[in-house]
C-alpha cells in the first residue's frame, strides 16, 4: 500500500512540475509581449507613420521611411520567391519523383535551416559587390532565398492532398495538362498554398541579420531600387542599441507595429489553414 | 455532281486532321515547355543552397591560404595588423547555444508533456497556439526586450546575487556589466523554448493511443505512462527537436549581438561579454575595408554553414524517421 501511495505521490509531483515548466515557460513570454503592448502604445502617434527618423537631440520623428522600404522589401522579395516556390512545388508534387526530387526536398528543408545572416552574406557576393553597392535588390534578393523554402514545402504539402480525380477528370475533358495544373490542381489548393505565402512574409518581415549588409538601411527616403533602402527591423536593431531614450521609444513603436503585423497574418494564415481543414 | 461534293469533304476532313494534330502538338509543347519551367525552378532551390557553399568557400579563399588551419585555434582578431583567429567567436557560439539548449529542453519537453499529456484539451490548444504565436515574434524585438528590459534586470540583481553568492566559482565572476554570456544564454533560451516545445508537442501526438492504453492498463499511474509508454516512443523525434533548437541558437543572430556585449574574449565567467560567430559577422561585415577582413569573415560564415548543415540534417533525419509514422493523439 505504501508503495501505491508513493507512486501516486510523485504522479502528482511531476504533474506539479510540468505544470511549473509550463508557467515558467509562459511567463518571460508573456513579460516581452505585455512590454512591447505598454511601451509601444505609450508612444506611439501620428509622427510615427508620417516623419522620417530625426537627427539625435530632437524629439519626435517616426519610421515612415522604414515602413515604405520593408513593404517594398517585401514585394519585392514576394515577386522573386513566390514563383520560385509555387512551380518548383508544382514540380515536386506534380511531375517530380525518384531520387531527384527527394535531394531537392531535402536541399528545400536544409535552405530553410540555414542562419540567415548566411544568406545576407551570400546576397553580399553576388550582388553587392559586382553592383559596387548596397542596394534595395539586394536586400529583397536576401529575403527571397527565405522565402522560398517555406513556400515550396508547404506548397507541396497542399498539391499533395488535391484528389487525382480532380486531374483526371479535367484531363479526360481535353484540357492540356499545363492548364490542369494551373486551374485545377493549383486552383483548389489555393487557400492552402495561400497560408504558406503569409507565413512566409510573416518571417520575411522581422528579418533584420540578412539586410544588415545588403539593403544597408537609409536615413532618408530611399529613391532608387539600386541604393540603400531604410528597412524597419533594421531602425530598430539600430535605434534600440543606441543610447537615446527618443530612439529607444520609436524603437519600441516600432516593435509593436512589427508584431501586430507578423500576428495579424499567422492568425490570418492560421484561420486559412482551420477553414481549409474543415471542408 | 456527289464526286465533288466528296472531294470536298475529305479535303475539309484533312484539313480538320492535320489541325487537330497541330493543336495537339500545340498542346504537347506548351506541356513540355511548363514542365521544363516548374524544373529549372525547382532546381533552382538545389542550386542556391550549391550556390551558398561555393561563394562562401570561394569568397574565404585568400584567408584560408593565409591563415591554413591557424585560423580555427587563432585568439587574436586584428583588422588593423590584419590578424585573424575564430577561436573567441566559436567558444562564444559553443558556450551560449549549449547552456541555452540545457536549460530550454526540460522545459520544453515539460512544457510538451503538459500540452498534449495533462491540460484539458481546451487550454493545452490554447497554450500551444500561444507559444506558437511567440515563436513568431522576429528576433530583433527579442534582442530589443533583451537590451532594454532584461539586460538592464540582470545587472541590478542577478548579476550581483550570483557573484555574491558563488563568486568563489570561476563560472560567476567580475564586474556586473549587464550584457553578457548569462544574457546571451536567457535570450536563447527564452527564444528556443517555443520552436522545441511545438515541434516535441508534434511529435508526441505521434504517439499510438494503444501505447498508452496498454500502460494503464497494467495499472500503471499518468507519469509512470509518460515515462514508459510516451517519452520512449517519442525518443529520437524529442532529440531531433532538441537538435533543431541548437541549430536555431548557433544561427541566431540580432537578439544574441545585442546582449552579449560584442567582446571577443574566452573567459569561464558567464558575467563577462563575450562574442558569436554570427554576431562578429553582423557587426563588422558592413565596415569590413581590407580584402583579408571580409575574407576571414566569410570564413567564419562558411564555418558556420558547415555547422548548421550538419545539425540541420541530423535533425531532419530524426524528425523525418518520427513523423512518417501512424497518427495517434489520443488523450487519456
Amino acid at each position: 500500500m505504501t508503495q501505491l501511495t508513493l507512486r501516486k505521490l510523485k504522479n502528482s509531483g511531476m504533474t506539479l512540475a510540468m505544470a511549473a515548466a509550463t508557467l515558467a515557460v509562459l511567463i518571460p513570454l508573456i513579460l516581452i509581449f505585455i512590454h512591447i503592448v505598454r511601451m509601444g502604445a505609450s508612444s506611439i502617434s501620428l509622427d510615427f507613420f508620417t516623419q522620417i527618423p530625426r537627427p539625435t537631440g530632437e524629439t519626435g520623428g517616426g519610421m515612415a521611411n522604414g515602413m515604405v522600404g520593408s513593404a517594398l522589401l517585401i514585394a519585392l522579395a514576394s515577386a522573386f520567391g513566390i514563383p520560385v516556390g509555387i512551380f518548383g512545388a508544382v514540380y515536386l508534387a506534380e511531375f517530380g519523383g525518384g531520387r531527384l526530387s527527394g535531394a531537392i526536398r531535402f536541399s528545400a528543408d536544409i535552405l530553410a535551416g540555414v542562419p540567415s545572416i548566411i544568406t545576407g552574406m551570400v546576397a553580399y557576393a553576388l550582388l553587392v559587390v559586382p553592383m559596387k553597392g548596397f542596394s534595395a535588390l539586394a536586400g529583397a534578393c536576401a529575403l527571397a532565398l527565405i522565402m522560398i523554402p517555406i513556400v515550396l514545402r508547404t506548397t507541396e504539402e497542399q498539391l499533395k492532398l488535391v484528389p487525382t480525380t480532380l486531374r483526371e477528370a479535367s484531363l479526360a475533358l481535353g484540357v492540356p495538362l499545363w492548364r490542369t495544373t494551373l486551374k485545377v490542381t493549383l486552383h483548389s489548393a489555393m487557400k492552402g498554398v495561400m497560408t504558406g505565402i503569409l507565413l512566409a512574409i510573416a518571417r520575411i518581415s522581422g528579418e533584420t541579420a540578412p539586410l544588415l549588409f545588403t539593403a544597408l538601411g537609409n536615413q532618408f527616403w530611399g529613391k532608387k531600387l539600386t541604393e540603400p533602402i531604410a528597412a524597419m527591423p533594421l531602425q530598430i536593431f539600430s535605434f534600440a542599441i543606441a543610447p537615446y531614450e527618443d530612439w529607444h521609444r520609436l524603437a519600441w513603436s516600432g516593435a509593436l507595429v512589427l508584431v501586430t503585423l507578423m500576428f495579424t497574418l499567422s492568425l490570418t494564415a492560421r484561420y486559412l489553414g482551420r477553414s481549409k481543414q474543415k471542408n | 455532281m456527289s464526286t465533288a461534293s466528296e472531294e470536298k469533304l475529305e479535303i475539309a476532313l484533312t484539313h480538320e486532321a492535320e489541325n487537330h494534330k497541330w493543336r495537339m502538338d500545340k498542346k504537347a509543347g506548351g506541356d513540355a515547355a511548363f514542365k521544363g519551367m516548374t524544373a529549372l525552378f525547382a532546381f533552382a532551390v538545389l542550386a542556391i543552397l550549391l550556390l551558398m557553399l561555393v561563394e562562401l568557400a570561394g569568397e574565404s579563399f585568400p584567408a584560408m591560404r593565409k591563415f591554413g588551419w591557424r585560423f580555427v585555434p587563432g585568439k587574436e582578431w586584428d583588422a588593423v595588423q590584419g590578424l585573424f583567429g575564430a577561436l573567441p567567436y566559436l567558444w562564444g557560439s559553443v558556450v551560449s547555444s549549449v547552456l541555452a539548449l540545457a536549460l530550454a529542453t526540460p522545459l520544453s519537453v515539460a512544457t510538451a508533456l503538459f500540452i498534449t499529456e495533462i491540460a484539458p484539451k481546451k487550454v493545452g490548444g490554447l497554450i500551444a497556439s500561444l507559444v506558437e504565436l511567440l515563436a513568431a515574434i522576429p528576433s530583433v524585438i527579442y534582442g530589443l526586450w533583451g537590451i532594454l528590459v532584461m539586460a538592464p534586470w540582470l545587472q541590478r540583481t542577478v548579476q550581483p546575487f550570483l557573484a555574491e553568492k558563488f563568486g568563489f566559482l570561476p563560472f560567476f565572476q567580475g564586474a556586473p556589466y549587464g550584457v553578457s554570456m548569462l544574457a546571451a544564454v536567457f535570450i536563447l533560451m527564452i527564444m528556443v523554448v517555443p520552436i522545441i516545445t511545438s515541434i516535441t508537442k508534434e511529435v508526441l501526438l505521434t504517439v499510438p493511443q494503444s501505447q498508452k492504453e496498454a500502460a494503464v492498463a497494467l495499472g500503471a499511474t499518468r507519469w509512470e505512462m509518460i515515462r514508459m509508454a510516451v517519452l520512449p516512443y517519442g525518443k529520437s523525434g524529442i532529440l531531433g527537436a532538441v537538435i533543431l533548437g541548437l541549430g536555431r541558437a548557433v544561427g541566431e543572430t540580432m537578439a544574441v549581438t545585442m546582449v552579449i556585449g560584442n567582446t571577443p574574449q574566452i573567459s569561464l565567467s558567464l558575467l563577462a561579454p563575450a562574442y558569436t560567430m554570427p554576431s562578429v559577422i553582423a557587426n563588422e561585415f558592413a565596415e569590413a575595408t581590407s580584402k583579408i577582413h571580409t575574407s576571414a569573415l566569410m570564413e567564419i560564415g562558411l564555418i558556420l554553414l558547415f555547422v548548421t548543415l550538419a545539425i540541420n540534417i541530423l535533425a531532419q533525419f530524426l524528425l523525418w524517421s518520427v513523423t512518417r509514422g501512424q497518427k495517434g493523439g489520443g488523450r487519456i
